[in-house]
């Protein structure tokens, strides 16, 4: 059971960083629909820098990779891979809180 | 869906960054509650996974693009209050991509973390509730209630966009652009939520949240009387 659920885990991992690697460079490059209706209805430019606009990832890219597609698919990768790691923190934190709680529940 | 910087003025992205806390609170209040060991990797595949599904623009009519908001099948997956927690996740994530504004943080965690994941939540139960007990049911629901879900999320754009938005756009027509182009965007969240809900149920259905009292399963009875146990 408990090795299922690791190959679960690393099975779906493993489909998010195929997709965020491998077909987000051929997503759609359109304006998504809010943006779409700003530019539409002309407050499209009302919109202000963004703090991060010159980070290292802005715009799903690496700064300093050339290849368009190369680029928003590593961005992805490491998109994938923060996100799974502050997700497993966070709710790794939020399960120690609640066994602190009921102690008699993390024997085991 | 992500607002940028400066869509909304600073007062209604204030107000909406306290209501989106006031939400998380409650979020990490109930999860801690609630979350078994093994549901704790189960929420960060699931925050790892929306995030890549946000990435995958897929086009809408009139050279528009949409993509997965994630907010009910995250809460399909993982209950509403760690789901929403997980969209929340992904939005903070996505600044460093400068993708979603900071000053709209709030804003965007609102529309699609607490009424994605809270609102959405509630449509699938009230669907499970008159859909029959079954996968195809519990599929259905989640497909439907994640469409509702991004028009929900869309007129609550419209809202705050009504309170505090810039550039003195009408807001009838912005009412009816906005909530009529993610009615579009709503039926590909539908269609993924309900691929992947449904492909899930396939392999672990004891991993779905919303799937429980399906099919009564050990693991999940224990999980249910620790809850209570825990309180």
């Amino acid at each position: 059971m408990k090795s299922n659920l690791r190959l679960f885990i690393l099975g779906g991992l493993f489909v998010a960083i195929a997709l965020a690697l491998f077909v987000s460079p051929f997503a759609s490059g359109n304006p998504d629909g809010l943006n779409k209706v700003a530019i539409d209805q002309g407050f499209d430019d009302t919109a202000t820098e963004h703090a991060l606009e010159d980070g290292p990832l802005a715009g799903y890219g690496i700064r300093g990779i050339d290849n368009e597609r190369m680029s928003k698919g590593l961005s992805g990768l490491v998109g994938v891979l923060v996100t799974f790691g502050v997700g497993m923190l966070l709710f790794g934190a939020l399960r120690s809180a609640r066994a602190r709680r009921a102690p008699t529940q993390v024997r085991s | 869906m992500h607002i940028p910087d400066g869509f909304i003025n600073a007062g209604t992205s204030l107000g909406a960054a306290a209501a989106a806390a006031t939400g998380l609170g409650v979020a990490v209040r109930k999860t801690s509650a609630y979350l078994e060991d093994r549901q704790v990797p189960l929420a960060g595949l699931v925050a790892a996974f929306v995030f890549a599904v946000q990435m995958l623009n897929f086009p809408v009519v009139g050279g528009t693009s949409g993509h997965l908001l994630g907010g009910v099948l995250a809460a399909v997956l993982v209950g509403p209050w760690a789901g929403a927690i997980c969209v929340a996740v992904v939005l903070l994530v996505q600044a460093l991509f400068a993708d979603g504004g900071i000053t709209a943080l709030g804003l965007n965690i609102l529309n699609m973390a607490i009424v994605g994941s809270f609102g959405g939540y509630l449509l699938f139960a009230g669907l499970r509730g008159v859909l029959p007990r079954t996968v195809g049911g519990v599929t259905l629901a989640a497909g439907v209630a994640a469409g509702l879900s991004v028009v929900a999320a869309a007129a609550a754009f419209t809202i705050e966009y009504a309170i505090g938005g810039a550039g003195g756009a009408p807001i009838g027509t912005v009412a009816a652009a906005v909530v009529g182009v993610h009615t579009l965007i709503g039926v590909g969240e539908a269609l993924i939520t309900g691929a992947t809900v449904g492909m899930v149920l396939k392999v672990r259905p004891d991993l779905v949240y919303g799937a429980r009292g399906l099919a009564p399963e050990p693991l999940l009875r224990r999980g249910l009387q620790s809850e209570g146990a825990g309180s």
